[in-house]
């Protein structure tokens, strides 16, 4: 390319050339000589393109160097996302158990004792033309009775009873829309207010309270993932400081034939989002592995209580997701450990 | 046209080390130029200036029309792409090959594939050293190994080439050879400064000799020949 120059033309090269080094190119030699600036409108892309896959390339180089430690980072990586993503599983399933039980509201007026049982029928379509009200089951004193007979095993104390104590009780079911406790209050006032009922009572108060256990399970889960999470960042901006020691020279040498940091910075930023997806890909093994591991004796404990459950296992879109943060971090971890120490280097 | 043009230019390192005191001189856009003087007379620390590796602390650097006083440290690596650089330990990547090594600065332009591997193979050729592309830098002797620094800084057809003691490590014959492909790349437009204490070897070449000493500007011989008179001389030198 040298040898075709036209000898004389020395000094009128560099005269006819821009004045800006940046935008300068030799325009000397014949023959193409295509520069990224003259590729034209479509090409800027494919430049760009080019200049990632060669960062790609070079970022699974570095990873390759070494592979033992390579390895060793992503278990670390893969151990500490692991830890939140199995909590995030096991609130997900106790979530689905408790699904099922949120249209369970349901109120029990306790009826006056005077109520006669000639009554019952027309106070049960009272309720029942409620258009709140999806349900209405009589619970007779009689019914009440047996019940509490087989439930509590006192047969003898019930025996001695002359008069049967439960009043008659009827069991409201209200409308899937009411069964939150601040929906179904005014609900609750009107049946209060009605002359046969002694009491109304609403079968809430655990359901709100297993509500808070899981939220508190649900921010654990988040406290936990966030940490664990900062901590797969430090994990990665340190292997990643370590990487850019260990290619300082070579580092040197590119900024020295300009290379813009950007250009440098990039096949560590690539490295560190392996490194983050890489952990996360075993965490999702390891979580898979565990919850099978759960998933025989669960289904049979719950058998046990009658129940027939299946234990969720995390499923693919949920594995997705825990690719990309686990990239993400890394991502984050590298440019924090880069943007650092690619500074300190500067070439002497 | 002055392609590089110094004034009043000093560089007083931290503790009051004046490595350059007050140089004023400037260089002609194809002109071919060594650097002379003993070493710690400032040789490399102007060429760092002009890199850009080092900043002056006093006067003016103007290379190509851009003032460095002037630049941010954004636009240094696009000033540096203009610019080749050759050095005495040739820093060269030992753990890829030739062709990977001089590729870097095309690589870093991001150029396509076939162009990279077009250009590649003519500064190779230029060099020599087309067989060897595929082997390591350590595989080479010293004097190849400067040859493939002198084929990466030449591979982007920068308008300057500086050159830090390129022949230090080398033996006569390999440091005439070198010098011979400095004056090749020279005669067709490219700009060069070495710097050089190898005086016998300086004078073969007869092309203008700036000396410094102490930091300072002793001697500037000017440009002692037309270009007739040159080629003449040159061909007077033994052939490598």
């Amino acid at each position: 390319m040298f040898r075709r120059r036209p000898k004389k033309g020395a000094v009128a090269r560099p005269a006819g050339r821009p004045a800006t080094p940046a935008a300068a190119q030799p325009s000397t030699g014949p023959g193409p000589s295509p520069q990224p600036a003259a590729f034209g409108r479509g090409s800027w892309f494919s430049f760009r393109t080019h200049d990632h896959l060669d960062a790609i390339r070079s970022s699974f180089a570095r990873l390759a160097e070494s592979p033992l430690a390579s390895l060793m980072t992503a278990v670390a990586i893969a151990i500490a996302l692991a830890l939140p993503v199995t909590l995030y599983v096991a609130v997900m399933n106790l979530q689905q158990i408790s699904a099922g039980w949120d249209n369970s509201a349901q109120i029990s007026l306790f009826l006056k004792k005077e109520t006669a049982a000639a009554e019952l029928p027309a106070l049960v379509g009272q309720l029942q033309g409620m258009q709140q009200v999806v349900a209405v089951k009589v619970v007779t004193p009689d019914e009440a009775l047996q019940e509490f007979r087989n439930l509590s095993g006192l047969d003898e104390a019930v025996d001695v009873l002359d008069t049967n104590p439960f009043p008659a009780v009827l069991l409201v079911m209200p409308h899937a829309m009411y069964s939150t406790p601040q929906a179904i209050e005014p609900l609750l006032v009107r049946m209060r207010a009605l002359p046969q009922v002694e009491t109304a009572q609403l079968d809430m108060d655990w359901l709100r309270r297993w509500q808070a256990a899981m939220d508190i399970g649900q921010r654990t889960v988040w406290l936990l993932g966030g940490l664990l999470g900062l901590g797969v960042m430090f994990v990665v901006g340190n292997t990643i400081r370590l990487l850019v020691q260990n290619h300082r020279d070579e580092i040197e040498v590119q900024k020295l034939i300009g290379a813009t940091d950007r250009y440098i910075r990039r096949p560590f930023l690539y490295t560190g989002c392996w490194y983050g997806m890489s952990g996360a890909l075993i965490a999702w093994l390891v979580v898979y592995v565990a919850l099978a591991f759960l998933k025989e004796p669960v289904s049979q404990f719950v058998q046990l209580y009658g129940g027939d459950y299946r234990l969720e296992m995390l499923d693919l879109q949920g594995g997705l997701a825990l690719l990309l943060d686990g990239g993400a971090l890394g991502l984050l971890g590298a440019r924090l450990a880069v943007g650092r120490h690619l500074s300190d280097i500067e070439p002497t | 046209m002055a392609l590089i043009q110094l004034s009043n230019v000093g560089k007083r390192y931290e503790g009051g080390y004046d490595a350059l005191r007050a140089i004023t001189m400037h260089i002609d856009a194809g002109e071919m130029v060594f650097l002379t003087g003993r070493s710690g007379a400032g040789k490399s620390t102007l060429l760092k200036l002009l890199a850009l590796i080092d900043r002056s602390t006093q006067g003016t650097v103007i290379v190509n029309g851009k003032n460095y006083n002037h630049v941010k440290p954004g636009q240094i690596p696009y000033i540096r792409r203009e610019i080749g650089m050759i050095f005495q330990n040739h820093r060269l990547l030992q753990d890829r090959s030739v062709f990977d090594n001089v590729a870097l600065p095309l690589l870093i332009h991001g150029y396509n594939r076939n162009e990279i591997q077009r250009r590649v193979r003519a500064a190779l050729d230029k060099v020599g050293l087309l067989k060897k592309e595929r082997l390591r830098p350590l595989m080479l002797s010293g004097g190849e190994q400067q040859r493939v620094g002198i084929a990466r800084a030449v591979v982007n057809k920068p308008l300057l080439l500086l050159a830090d003691e390129p022949t230090g490590n080398l033996d006569p014959e390999l440091s005439s050879e070198i010098m011979r492909l400095f004056r090749e790349f020279n005669q067709v437009g490219v700009t060069v400064l070495v710097a050089s204490h190898d005086l016998d070897l300086i004078r073969r070449f007869g092309c203008r000799m700036v000396t410094l000493d102490n930091g300072e500007l002793l001697n500037d011989t000017g440009t002692l020949m037309t270009s007739p008179e040159l080629e003449r001389h040159l061909e007077g030198l033994p052939d490598v």
